[in-house]
């Protein structure tokens, strides 16, 4: 049973509360305003040019057929990892190294795990909690909102393996840089 | 036939994995496939107007007029114009995909989208608020800070290293690809 929103993911594990501060709420008003614009750009655009219009419409079909099945491949990845990695084990991971061994443990998880934006800093603030350290927690969440591992497939069809590969090399040294940075300031 | 499995090989070892995961453990497979559903509608929520957006983006928007705002020449205007898109977005970073190339295409200096790409990781600001809440003003400011500045020299690092038709050799919008 499949049933909408992120409170079942309450019910599915045992988490320190961190999915109640993900408010599904926030993501329904954005859809609704996307969907909003969109449609309200299209009647203004079929109104200028019907052809344009049916042009455009059919330009956004093909780029979702065309990363289908990169797209499905990440929604499998990311139902993969919040199932394993939950934050106890996210915890056990990173809360229980410190040091540098710990910054690279962190960064490992965070370029593997794909986790919505909403949920990473609400962890980040648990793991605190769960007694792990700032550069840590620092190089866990820039890795998990700049590395991603589960959409390499999809950057390396729209943009090129080479540029896919080097923009999450670097993403990779973001994350140490800063965790570093937060280390000296911490 | 062939094809087919090429290009849903990414989702064959993914599937591979779920069968593995399902097999050590049902709950935990169960789970997953819980979340992927979730994951499905959220994606939906965000991906298909966004879609929508480039579309018109690529029939609308002459080249000239991108030039003119993220360009060559557009000078700090290209700056602000990649630096609000990427504030105000929400989602993932593989929703700015499609967007970035659609950028390229219609003639925004590299620098300018690596710079988008970089704001969407770490300064979107409907997620800045939670960053606020859960690890403090300092923390955020030095992640921002330090993270626009790090992804706008790598921009013009990369807009050295790579031009428009190495990027976008593969058309996203193409028919047949």
């Amino acid at each position: 049973m499949v049933r909408s929103g992120y409170d079942d993911v309450v019910h599915l594990h045992t988490c320190r509360g961190i999915y109640e501060v993900f408010p599904k709420g926030v993501l329904v008003v954005i859809g609704v305003v996307l969907y909003s614009l969109a449609a309200l750009l299209l009647a203004v655009s079929v109104v200028r040019d019907r052809g344009k219009t049916a042009a455009a419409v059919k330009k956004a079909g093909m780029i979702f057929w065309n990363l289908l099945p990169e797209i499905l491949a990440i929604m499998l990845f990311v139902g993969l990892s919040l199932a394993v990695l939950t934050p106890d084990v996210i915890s056990a991971l990173i809360g229980e190294e410190s040091g540098v061994f710990g910054v690279l443990a962190a960064t490992v998880v965070g370029a593997f795990a794909l986790i919505p934006s909403f949920i990473v800093f609400p962890l980040g603030g648990t793991l605190i909690d769960a007694g792990a350290g700032y550069p840590q927690v620092a190089a866990f969440v820039a890795s998990l909102m700049s590395i991603g591992l589960a959409s390499l497939p999809m950057e390396s069809k729209v943009f090129g393996r080479q540029f896919a590969v080097k923009r999450n090399l670097y993403a990779a040294a973001f994350a140490l840089l800063f965790a570093a940075v937060i280390w000296g300031v911490f | 036939m062939q094809g087919l499995v090429k290009r849903y090989r990414w989702f064959a070892v993914m599937l591979l994995a779920l069968a593995v995961l399902t097999a050590v453990s049902p709950a935990l497979g169960a789970d997953a496939v819980a979340i992927t559903g979730n994951t499905l509608v959220d994606m939906l929520m965000l991906l298909p107007p966004i879609l929508v957006f480039v579309g018109l983006l690529d029939v609308w928007v002459p080249k000239e007029t991108m030039i003119k705002y993220m360009g060559a020449g557009s000078g700090v205007l290209g700056v602000v114009i990649a630096f609000l898109l990427g504030a105000i977005s929400a989602g993932p970073l593989y929703l700015a995909f499609p967007i970035a190339a659609m950028l390229i295409k219609k003639g925004a200096l590299i620098r300018h989208v690596v710079f988008f790409l970089g704001v969407w990781t770490v300064a979107k600001l409907p997620v800045l608020i939670y960053e606020l809440a859960a690890l403090g003003a300092l923390f955020t400011a030095i992640h921002v800070g330090f993270g626009l500045i790090f992804f706008y020299v790598l921009g013009l690092w990369f807009e050295r290293q790579f031009d428009e038709k190495t990027l976008l050799k593969y058309d996203i919008t193409a028919e047949s690809a």
